[in-house]
């Protein structure tokens, strides 16, 4: 018992000397509390409810679980989709960011603000009528009039209505704008490396651009790799908005029917709030197993 | 000073095993890569300059034969048959941007060094909770967000576009991974010299912190600049210019060529504001180039 408020003593002590710290967080921690973490906990209890946005929540227990897995099958069916999109998009991009932040930064400085800018800007950009006028399944679409004139197909192809090809086309332009968030913050690391490494490197008997970026690059990267892969999971797992406004929603026979599509479904369409929530907890649950996958895959690069 | 810079310079040019070829290579496979990016945004700028009857035409032209700038004259005309005047928009759109990037900024790199650099009772938990609200997507807090929000009588209130905005997690995150590599030795020098944490982090290690700094001035500028009205205030004199643009874009006159300028128009401001940040990280290495 003495142990314990002489703990609470100790505690209370580092709290008090730790005043400089708590003052610099307040201005962030004061807003971040009341508009991100209070709406979070307050939609937390939100998938165990039957909550229509006009009567208040009504407690119903596991049963919007129990039917998601039991009853609902294009939910089973988005989570395939969402797999697909998951483990064909994540990997891909997350690789292309890096491999490019670093070809860029091999490049001579003036050239390096460049590129960054060119492979960042589409995801800057919305643009999505650009894509659908490209894929566009009459003869006046880019696409299906090149192919015509090279005669690969003699009639237009329906990219963004055959269950054939929506998934492929949402993949495709979705890379495209993949080169976010994680790109740039990779971009800033390999900024951010101290040249004295790179000599150091060379004095000790690194010759080739591979080696340096294996022995010297990567090691000091972890934290950049770890914000890259955070970004990455969200993206791939919870897109759904490159396919709702390319391929229209809802796609073709669900063809490129996430998982967060589904919850836009049942929250902004039919107003299923509780059933929406439950949606978006157990895609929550995934992503977050993943990324401390991934932190454990990175630690060793972390100090 | 400058000798040694210089020196350091060549040492850190004459790097690994670099040949000019493989330079050349990487060169022209970027070129390669960003002609096919810069496609689609291309296609939409010729878009947004050819006029109605071209749009039509069998085979889809890649250039524009008669260049118009009637789809932006029309952007603009539309939007000043509002019931505000244009310079309204305009100054809503800075207002906003300027103080949500500023304020976010400061918030996000102060927050992201202590949690970073010190240990303190609660740092552990509120760097997962920081990760945790990154990864939890939900349609159901805007809900809660909006309720929360209207309880504090923010709804229809210009603050109702900046206040959420000012605390951006994914910024902190930014922050504090570039700051975790920083080596402790050099706040130690400074907690020695006598320095406050405030000054530490303002003079000794944001400086230190260009490239992130910048990426998160990019990130929070793009973020404020895109910030829709849309639910949260209904009166018009209160929308930013994005906002209005866009809704030049989804009403009755969205044909592909005023869509195309809008969207255009929207990108200009963070394309210059990512430029100028890029170069200044540039021409600061290139200065300073080696950080002790």
């Amino acid at each position: 018992m003495a142990k314990n408020t002489a703990g609470h003593r100790s505690l209370w002590s580092s709290i008090k000397r730790s005043k400089a710290c708590y003052l610099m967080l307040a201005p962030f921690m004061i807003f971040f509390i009341i508009f991100t973490v209070v709406p979070v906990v307050m939609s937390l209890p939100m998938g165990f409810t039957d909550f229509d946005m006009v009567q208040p929540p009504k407690y119903v227990g596991l049963s919007n679980y129990t039917t998601l897995f039991l009853s609902d099958r294009v939910f089973i069916k988005s989570i395939r989709i969402t797999l697909i999109f998951a483990i064909v998009t994540g990997p891909v991009s997350y690789v292309l960011c890096f491999l490019l932040a670093w070809l860029i930064n091999e490049l001579p400085p003036k050239l390096r603000t460049f590129f960054t800018l060119i492979f960042y800007i589409p995801s800057m950009a919305s643009i999505y009528f650009v894509w659908q006028i490209i894929f566009s399944g009459d003869m006046n679409g880019y696409l299906n009039s090149l192919l015509i004139r090279l005669g690969v197909v003699t009639s237009p192809v329906q990219w963004l209505t055959d269950p054939k090809y929506i998934l492929k086309v949402t993949i495709i332009v979705q890379l495209w704008i993949s080169l976010g968030a994680g790109f740039l913050a990779l971009r800033a690391g390999f900024q951010n490396i101290d040249p004295a490494l790179y000599e150091a490197g060379a004095i000790e008997g690194i010759s080739t651009r591979w080696q340096e970026l294996i022995y010297i690059v990567i090691p000091s990267m972890g934290p950049q790799l770890m914000f890259a892969a955070v970004m990455q999971i969200v993206a791939s797992f919870t897109a759904g908005a490159v396919a709702q406004n390319l391929v229209g929603f809802p796609s073709t026979d669900y063809s490129a029917h996430t998982v967060m599509t589904h919850a836009y479904d049942y929250g902004w369409v039919r107003y299923e709030m509780g059933y929406a929530s439950a949606i978006c907890m157990l895609l929550f649950i995934a992503m977050y197993l993943l990324s401390r996958l991934i932190s454990k895959a990175l630690s060793r690069y972390m100090d | 000073m400058s000798q040694i810079n210089t020196a350091k310079l060549k040492a850190s040019n004459r790097r690994a095993g670099r040949k000019i070829g493989g330079t050349v290579a990487i060169f022209l496979f970027l070129l390669v890569l960003g002609a096919f990016m810069l496609f689609p945004i291309y296609l939409a700028l010729v878009m947004s300059v050819k006029p109605v009857e071209e749009l039509f035409i069998f085979p889809p032209k890649l250039y524009v034969l008669r260049p118009t700038l009637d789809n932006y004259r029309d952007l603009f005309a539309a939007m000043h048959r509002n019931r505000v005047p244009f310079s309204r928009y305009v100054f809503n759109s800075v207002a906003v941007t300027v103080s949500v990037t500023v304020l976010q900024v400061l918030f996000a790199s102060m927050a992201a060094f202590v949690l970073a650099k010190c240990r303190f009772p609660g740092s552990r938990i509120i760097n997962s909770i920081i990760v945790i609200s990154l990864l939890y997507q939900s349609n159901v807090i805007y809900i809660m967000q909006y309720i929360v929000m209207a309880k504090l009588h923010l709804i229809d209130d210009p603050l109702a576009l900046i206040l959420p905005s000012v605390a951006s997690p994914l910024g902190l995150f930014l922050m504090r991974q570039s700051m975790a590599q920083m080596p402790d030795s050099m706040i130690e020098a400074a907690k020695v010299d006598g320095a406050g944490l405030f000054r530490i982090c303002w003079q000794i290690v944001i400086p230190n912190q260009k490239p992130a700094l910048m990426t998160l001035i990019i990130f929070a500028f793009q973020g404020a600049w895109n910030i829709q009205s849309g639910s949260l205030v209904f009166q018009e004199q209160y929308k930013t210019l994005t906002t209005a643009a866009s809704q030049v874009a989804a009403s009755g006159m969205a044909r592909a060529g005023v869509a195309s300028a809008v969207s255009v128009f929207i990108l200009v401001p963070p394309v210059i504001v990512f430029t100028l940040a890029q170069r200044h990280v540039i021409e600061t290495m290139a200065h300073s180039g080696i950080k002790e």
